[in-house]
């Protein structure tokens, strides 16, 4: 039985309405926990006066620089004490969720088991950054939480200047859109930066996120330092079963407005069956007796819109892989910028291709570590460099698929053009 | 004196095999199609003809261990004991038998978990820590979101909005909640309030400096102390300083006022991932329930609801109507802060003759 509860009039308003609340769960960790007992009175300072009254500090467990993050309470009395004295201290343990964040029902009752021994009782499924969050501990607990968390098989996530926690989406798993192995990926990559992860030396942060396609359901693009996003190369894959079932179910109307003029690219046409086209980039399927929609796979982007309208009717092709961009991050400093295609399409299909993967992004991470300025992520180090030099750095060739459109100024000194074409025309002749 | 034997850390990252559902490890990477018989209710069916059904349930999040528990339970009793999250934290349970959807969803909602969040409808909101654990949080997170699915509640349950919704908040500009449909995130509206005797020990001062994305920030000698100042000018008030330098105190329970942006698209469906876009701000930070806030974010999504077509998200919709037409149907003022100047800015101004009368 833990102490008397603090009054919370502000707090005691979210216990009201239908969703879930995390309110009611804290007051009820209360009544055995004196901690959250001044949590929640900690809490309730904070709604009065609205402001925070955390500081950081230096929290860690042996052998890691990072993946604690340390909280100490700023609420003060006039002798520098604590108001809130069983809550001074609310640290939390950052740790790696497996890919997709699958779990069975053992894993996560030790881990309440151990949170409820050593820690608050609150665990948050997850961080912004894929992280278990195990919110609230003192700093004396830390390790003792950690060492038991560790012996299950889990490790601590990232946090500073270091490479990041990743994340990826169900794929594979459950998902007929997965054009890869996105927990293989994750695994992968991050076994090769574990040291990177938990020693923090690089200039500043550095993520990974892994989307089985161009859905993007780990918002990637915009947030990952290096987005590895599935797509397929060959023709889009179709079934007329389903196709025939889909438009029986939803009609023209919807066939039209909904899948064929949505197409980004034009891509799509409705046809009559005996109209379409034979060549060895069309993808057809019928949608009943007389009409079928053609695709034209040169046109497409793999945008995904008509396969997430006709699940199954139609579906990525056969030879898989994915497009990387490199470069997503929010507006520190220099506003939001989206990752760019460095990588058109990267075959992943035997596990070898998955080591060229973990090799390109050990050159990305090295270029980043060696070339970053302090506190910049490597989105703005393009930025301040241009593309074609850390392409250079990482030694990937150029590509039309990695701009919108050509250069629109004549800012640019190019008395090295011929050599550049002789070096390309042999290129090409090597590969032909 | 010895130095007590510490146990070295297992450093590995695990796979997730031995977590999967017993009908997902058996048809990995071969699944065909899906659909949704319900709201909140996913259908897979595989190549080889195995189906699994998924029931999506909304969580607080923030979990105390006895909520974890109830969860573990119910997976137990219909979900082979597995789960898994999304990335809005909405929980998953995968069942391999039609005839357990209906009891589980039953289950769920006796309990306080609410099934949905899938397809079009609008998800839980990405958040972040705010008042409960973050350092630097000009608002809370939990109790926003709390507030605001309370009155979402039902577009959460039912697949009514022309797409998925996605939202999120941040409590500092920061944007730790991430780019969504509509993004409610703190914007400080005036500069930092500078604790001189407290810089020198503090903060690293060239550092500090170097953050500031407008070079608002020199150092400078207050009361024979070496410190830093701002030029109010320039400053942009966007809090990059304080993180670095807690003495430069960005906070404020006035002046930080909460913005609201739209448009944010993650997915490549259709148009290129687009970032959101400011549309209201100087919102007050209201404390438990923000139902200034939840106004606006209410208004957005119902004139959304009513106005877009099928399959246009957030931006989609925008990007046929204009952006003169949002702001007569939303009722949104139009204010001169809307209008960028951040380097590129003209990239964001109309340079055609394209106007919708």
């Amino acid at each position: 039985m833990a102490k008397q509860l603090h009054p919370t009039p502000m707090l005691d308003q979210l216990e009201t309405g239908p969703w879930p609340s995390f309110v009611t769960g804290l007051k009820r960790l209360a009544k055995d926990k004196d901690y959250v007992v001044d949590l929640l009175g900690h809490l309730e300072h904070s709604y009065e006066t609205r402001k925070g009254y955390w500081k950081g500090g230096t929290v860690g467990v042996f052998g890691y620089g990072g993946g604690v993050i340390p909280r100490f309470t700023e609420i003060k009395d006039e002798n520098g004490e604590p108001v809130f004295k069983d809550a001074a201290e609310f640290h939390t343990l950052r740790i790696m969720p497996p890919p997709g964040m699958h779990y069975d029902t053992d894993t996560l009752r030790k881990f309440c088991d151990i949170w409820e021994k050593y820690g608050s009782g609150l665990i948050a499924f997850h961080g912004q950054s894929g992280d278990i969050m195990f919110q609230g501990c003192t700093t004396e607990n830390v390790q003792k939480a950690w060492d038991e968390i560790n012996e299950m098989g889990f490790d601590m996530g990232g946090a500073g200047p270091a490479v990041r926690t990743a994340m990826s989406c169900v794929g594979a798993a459950r998902c007929e859109q997965s054009c890869y192995d996105e927990a293989l990926a994750h695994h992968k990559i991050i076994n090769q930066f574990l040291d990177d992860i938990h020693r923090p030396a690089l200039p500043y942060k550095f993520k990974f996120k892994f989307s089985g396609c161009g859905n993007d359901c780990m918002n990637s693009i915009q947030r990952a330092d290096m987005a590895v996003i599935g797509t397929w190369r060959d023709n889009m894959s179709t079934d007329e079963e389903l196709a025939k079932k889909w438009f029986a179910k939803h009609g023209i109307n919807e066939l039209i407005n909904d899948v064929i003029n949505m197409c980004p690219t034009r891509a799509i046409q409705l046809k009559d069956t005996k109209d379409v086209r034979k060549d060895a980039h069309i993808s057809s399927v019928a949608i009943n007796d007389s009409q079928s929609l053609e695709i034209d796979n040169k046109d497409c982007v793999r945008c995904m819109h008509c396969i997430n309208v006709m699940t199954g009717a139609l579906a990525p092709g056969q030879d898989k892989g994915a497009t990387i961009l490199v470069g997503g991050h929010s507006h520190l400093k220099i506003g939001a910028t989206m990752g760019t295609v460095i990588i058109p399409f990267m075959s992943l299909k035997k596990e070898e291709d998955y080591d060229q993967l973990v090799d390109l992004a050990q050159r990305i991470v090295d270029f980043f570590a060696e070339n970053a300025l302090e506190h910049e992520r490597i989105g703005e180090t393009i930025e301040r460099i241009g593309l074609v030099n850390f392409l250079e750095g990482i030694e990937v060739d150029i590509d039309p698929n990695m701009v919108n459109n050509p250069r629109m100024n004549p800012y640019v000194r190019t008395d090295g053009w011929d050599e550049e074409v002789a070096k390309i025309n042999a290129k090409k002749k090597a590969a032909a | 004196m010895a130095q007590p034997q510490m146990r070295k850390p297992v450093e590995y990252f695990l796979d997730n095999k031995k977590f999967l559902h017993p009908k997902l490890a058996a048809n990995y990477g071969n699944w065909k199609y899906h659909d949704r018989p319900r709201p909140g209710v996913l259908h897979h069916v595989s190549k080889t003809g195995d189906e699994v059904w998924t029931v999506r349930a909304g969580t607080q999040r923030q979990m105390d261990v006895y909520t974890i528990r109830k969860l573990c339970d119910i997976a137990d009793q219909f979900a082979e004991g597995r789960v898994r999250f999304t990335i809005r934290s909405n929980i998953e349970f995968i069942v391999s038998d039609e005839k357990k959807v209906a009891p589980l969803i039953e289950e769920l909602e006796k309990n306080g978990f609410p099934v949905g969040g899938t397809g079009n409808s609008v998800s839980m909101v990405a958040h972040t820590q705010g008042w409960l654990h973050c350092d630097i949080p000009g608002t809370d997170a939990s109790g926003v979101v709390k507030a605001m699915m309370d009155e979402l509640y039902e577009e959460f349950k039912n697949e009514e909005m022309p797409n998925r919704v996605r939202l999120s908040t941040s409590c500092c500009e920061i944007n730790c909640g991430g780019q969504a449909d509509i993004a409610v995130v703190i914007q400080h509206t005036k500069p930092p309030k500078i604790n001189h005797d407290l810089v020198a020990n503090v903060c690293e001062r060239p550092a500090v400096v170097a953050r500031c994305p407008v070079a608002a920030i020199r150092p400078a000698l207050v009361n024979g102390k070496p410190t830093l100042e701002v030029d109010e000018k320039k400053c942009v008030c966007c809090g990059a300083c304080y993180p670095p330098c807690p003495p430069m105190q960005i906070n404020d329970p006035e002046h930080s006022k909460l913005a609201i942006w739209v448009g944010g698209k993650n997915s490549n469906a259709r148009s290129k991932p687009t970032f959101h876009k400011m549309v209201a701000a100087g919102l007050p930070n209201n404390p438990p329930r923000w139902p200034e806030v939840n106004a606006v974010v209410k208004k957005i999504l119902m004139t959304y609801k009513q106005d877009a077509r099928p399959w246009e998200r957030m931006a989609d919709w925008i990007d046929r109507i204009g952006w003169p037409r949002f702001f007569e149907k939303t009722g949104l003022p139009f204010t001169k802060y809307m209008i960028d100047d951040w380097r590129g800015s003209r990239y964001n101004l109309n340079a055609s003759a394209h106007i919708r009368f």
